[in-house]
């Protein structure tokens, strides 16, 4: 703790950052809220603990924090991977945001694109052992219980739009469920638009979601909404070797034309 | 289970945003995008009972596509039927630009307060507007001039960036030639065509140009934001108090009866307070409109 | 109309078997998996006691995530329209918070105020409320800072409070109240002091701030120039605290269509969505997502009390608890009722 606050004061006095971007103590004792340190009494306030899994490099794309000028974003490999892969979608430029790479207590500051590749090249990609069998677990289950698992689980969506907000890829200026001409997903919360909002968004994420939990993380409802993403993650990498979030060479796998692509309907 | 019906038992209180149908009984096409339709209610016995007064407004309607909210743009002297005029902006708008004469439209209200024009009886009444922002306007101008000869001199002064852009032209050519009412219509400079007789500049410039006079005098006032924003200080110079000022808001809204929660400024329903509000009004209320 | 009397936990099945006789639906916090929802127990031993608070509120009794308002039907050039039935079903809404029971008079004051809307009205008339007294609450409650109470009886027919684990001190308050207790007189034993013991019983809700003195304070904090830009600057401007709130009822009004057939949709909405006040020409009156949260704190504690004569929030805390950024409403509109003394 006290090195991140260190190094959070240190850069916001040399003038490297303005704002470093972190967690305080939030409304109970297991639970932690976004901070912004602009100052060494608001670094003080910095914490960092087993709770701290919002991502916050959600925040690198919000007009209010980039007026405050240059931000340094405290987080795991899933914040790290949401740099690499804002750089890839052309939303933060080399060296407009340092991220202070936590790990077992231990700060790392990563000023570059390239040093949050090499960092992440030294760790292990892909999903947690837990992660994955309970993905193997939802795909042992039938056609027909995944179907029941997930008509009730999105019955209860109650269009809150919590896990868009929090996701730090969906950052369109106008999402397509708000599109109405045409409407494209139905607007009202019952089973039918439900799936189609989930799907729509599950679908736009596949290959460039980095698998942080902040949109399951924020359901009101604890809708498991990551396992949608994880399994298109798991299926983009398979189909195109897609990992997000691991390069800034990469390109993302939806939206590239390719002459040799594997399906016909695209040629 | 919610049972669905056409026609609700008499005991069973009206929905209250169940839209009247009414006919489209003419279209006029203003301006680019911009179209009016008169209409009637398909139900005579719900047209004999409505009535409005200047400055109320309605939700009209596209059956599946939705609602949008205008003001009533006819005066309520004349009766039998209502016309909204409205731009081609959204879906609700796009798909209202596609019906033609003959077709049928939602519509309910009318909402929202009035212009007091009975009590500006014996003034000057000075209308100043821009754009597609006329049409609230109109309707209070039609109301004046059909009960002319209970107002001193009435003046208008309107412009659109734009000669294309001016709306309800052929009603501006009667206002014209009438010698009763003093008019002056301008466009942006740059919007003029070479047949163009009319002013050339922006409507704060044309105001500060004519000078109308504050004594005894109403300003209606209703424009784009930047309008409004450039005029009031001309106003304020001029000598007119903000209690002689009058302007219409139009603020988003859905249900127009002070439900939906999104049309208020501070603790005002703009549906419901408003949308009439004199410029003494609205200094008293935030800036969020 | 208050009157006291015993009921035995294990009475009531019979009870709740009255009231399915009578005709009644009933809903109540039941378990699901991990999860407290309302729904209509198949018996008595599935509707839940032990938490704090629903995720969810109760207020989709009156006010669903969505409402068709219309059916509709293209015919050439006419429309055939179709109109939901105001009749609602007769409803007892069992093992509610206090707080909860006391969200339904700002719900009917915002939907009955100058225009009544009928729906709402009906759904509230036919609905009975029986709630339970709170034992235990936790850091996000502040019910005691908006005029409620772990024990309030504000908005209940009935209120039931835990004597022991065996027996429920029961309030008939109402004449639904009386009704619904009515549908099972036997059911009911005298209670011999035992209502004395009351507020012993009760959780210990901390009173935060003043509801009715924040009202007449927060006008002059409108303008301040950071207090809402620092509480908004973590929101993401999602709509979950509107959502899970007892008294948020902000709606939007769509249609949907599918050739020539369409409904036209009430839906839950949030002053907390940039899109909520957007206009058609781009303009946005409350273009910042600071202002969009002022507007909340706002509406709730300023605006709806001084236009409505009610309080739009009853401390229930579900908004805090499902915030994905911890935004606190209680602790917020408490530093700004201290910044406005």
């Amino acid at each position: 703790m006290e090195l991140l606050r260190d190094k959070a004061k240190s850069l916001l006095k040399s003038g490297a950052v303005q704002v470093v971007i972190g967690y305080a103590a939030g409304s109970a004792t297991d639970r932690f809220r976004p901070h912004f340190a602009r100052s060494a009494d608001e670094a003080d306030r910095l914490v960092f603990g087993d709770g701290c899994r919002q991502n916050l490099a959600v925040y690198l794309l919000k007009p209010e924090v980039r007026a405050m000028g240059k931000a340094a974003v405290v987080g795991g490999p899933t914040t790290l991977r949401t740099l690499l892969q804002y750089a890839v979608e052309n939303q933060v430029s080399d060296g407009s945001a340092v991220a202070l790479a936590l790990e077992d207590g231990r700060v790392e500051e990563l000023t570059s694109f390239a040093a949050v590749e090499e960092y992440l090249a030294q760790r292990p990609h892909g999903l947690s052992e837990e992660d994955r069998a309970e993905l193997e677990q939802h795909a042992g289950r039938s056609r027909e219980d995944r179907w029941a698992y997930w008509s009730g689980e999105l019955a209860r969506c109650i269009r809150c739009y919590a896990c868009r907000a929090a996701c730090p890829l969906c950052y369109c200026e106008q999402c397509i469920t708000e599109n109405n001409q045409p409407q494209w997903v139905p607007v009202a919360s019952d089973a039918f638009g439900n799936l189609e909002w989930n799907v729509v968004r599950a679908m736009h994420l596949a290959g460039r979601c980095v698998n942080c939990g902040s949109c399951a993380a924020a359901c009101p409802q604890n809708i498991r909404i990551d396992l949608l993403n994880q399994v298109l993650a798991q299926e983009a990498m398979t189909q195109f070797g897609a990992e997000a979030g691991y390069s800034v060479r990469k390109e993302y796998a939806l939206s590239v034309f390719k002459p040799d692509d594997k399906e016909t309907f695209i040629r | 289970m919610t049972t669905f019906s056409t026609a609700p038992s008499a005991s069973e209180r009206r929905n209250l945003y169940t839209p009247h149908k009414m006919r489209i009984v003419k279209a006029t096409d203003e301006a680019p995008g911009v179209r009016t339709f008169q209409l009637q209610f398909v139900d005579s016995e719900v047209g004999a009972r409505f009535s409005f007064e200047a400055g109320q407004f309605g939700e009209y309607s596209v059956y599946g596509e939705g609602e949008s909210t205008f003001c009533i743009a006819s005066s309520p002297t004349r009766t039998g039927y209502i016309e909204c005029t409205f731009r081609q902006a959204g879906r609700v708008t796009s798909a209202l630009a596609d019906r033609q004469e003959g077709d049928i439209i939602g519509f309910r209200g009318p909402y929202g307060n009035t212009f007091p024009v009975e009590r500006w009886e014996g003034k000057n009444v000075l209308f100043i507007a821009g754009g597609i922002a006329l049409p609230p306007v109109r309707c209070v101008i039609w109301n004046v001039l059909d009960l002319r000869d209970r107002y001193r001199d009435v003046s208008i002064i309107y412009g659109a960036r734009t000669v294309a852009d001016l709306v309800y032209k052929h009603e501006l050519a009667e206002w014209d030639q009438r010698s009763d009412v003093n008019l002056w219509v301008t466009v942006d400079p740059g919007g003029q065509t070479p047949e163009w007789t009319g002013k050339v500049g922006f409507v704060p410039a044309i105001v500060e140009e004519v000078r109308p006079r504050p004594a005894d005098t109403i300003a209606v006032l209703c424009g784009p934001p930047i309008m409004i924003k450039l005029t009031l200080p001309v106003l304020a110079k001029l000598g007119f108090a903000p209690e002689q000022i009058y302007t219409t808001l139009e603020n988003r809204m859905k249900c127009g009866v002070g439900k939906c929660g999104r049309c208020n400024v501070g603790k005002v329903f703009v549906c419901k307070d408003g949308p009439v509000f004199t410029l003494a009004q609205l200094n008293e209320l935030p800036p969020e409109y | 109309m208050s009157e006291s009397s015993i009921l035995q936990r294990a009475s009531l099945g019979a009870w709740l078997e009255a009231m399915g006789r009578a005709g009644r639906r009933v809903l109540a916090p039941v378990q699901e998996a991990d999860r407290v929802v309302f729904g209509t127990p198949s018996a008595p031993e599935q509707i839940a006691t032990g938490f704090v608070q629903t995720p969810g509120s109760a207020k989709s009794v009156v006010f669903p995530p969505f409402d068709e308002m219309l059916r509709f039907r293209t015919n050439g050039e006419d429309v055939h329209v179709e109109e939901p039935s105001i009749a609602a079903e007769p409803t007892v809404l069992f093992g509610v918070r206090p707080c909860d029971a006391a969200s339904f008079a700002t719900l009917k004051a915002v939907f009955t105020w100058d225009s009544p809307d009928a729906w709402v009205e009906s759904r509230m008339a036919n609905l009975t409320v029986i709630s339970v007294s709170c034992t235990q609450c936790d850091e996000y409650c502040f019910c005691t800072s908006v005029g409620g109470g772990p024990g309030s009886t504000q908005g209940s027919d009935i209120l039931l409070t835990p004597l022991d684990d065996r027996r429920w001190l029961v309030e008939v308050l109402t004449e639904k109240g009386r009704a619904a207790a009515g549908l099972a007189p036997q059911l009911f034993a005298p209670a011999n002091g035992e209502a004395a013991s009351k507020e012993k019983l009760l959780a210990q809700v901390p009173v935060r701030f003043e509801a009715k003195e924040v009202a007449g304070e927060l006008p002059s904090l409108f303008d301040h120039p950071e207090v809402w830009k620092e509480q908004s600057l973590r929101c993401l401007g999602c709509g979950a605290c509107a959502f899970v709130c007892p008294t948020c009822s902000c709606f939007d009004i769509q249609d949907e269509r599918v050739r020539d057939q369409g409904t036209r949709l009430r839906c839950w909405d949030s002053c907390g969505f940039r899109l909520f006040t957007l206009h058609a020409s781009g303009h946005n009156p409350r273009h910042v997502q600071s202002e969009r949260w002022r507007q909340r704190v706002m509406h709730k504690f300023s605006y709806q009390p001084e236009r409505l004569g009610v309080t739009g929030c009853v401390g229930c805390g579900r908004c805090s608890r499902a915030c994905p950024v911890d935004m606190n409403l209680g602790e917020h509109v408490r530093r700004l009722s201290e910044m406005s003394v």
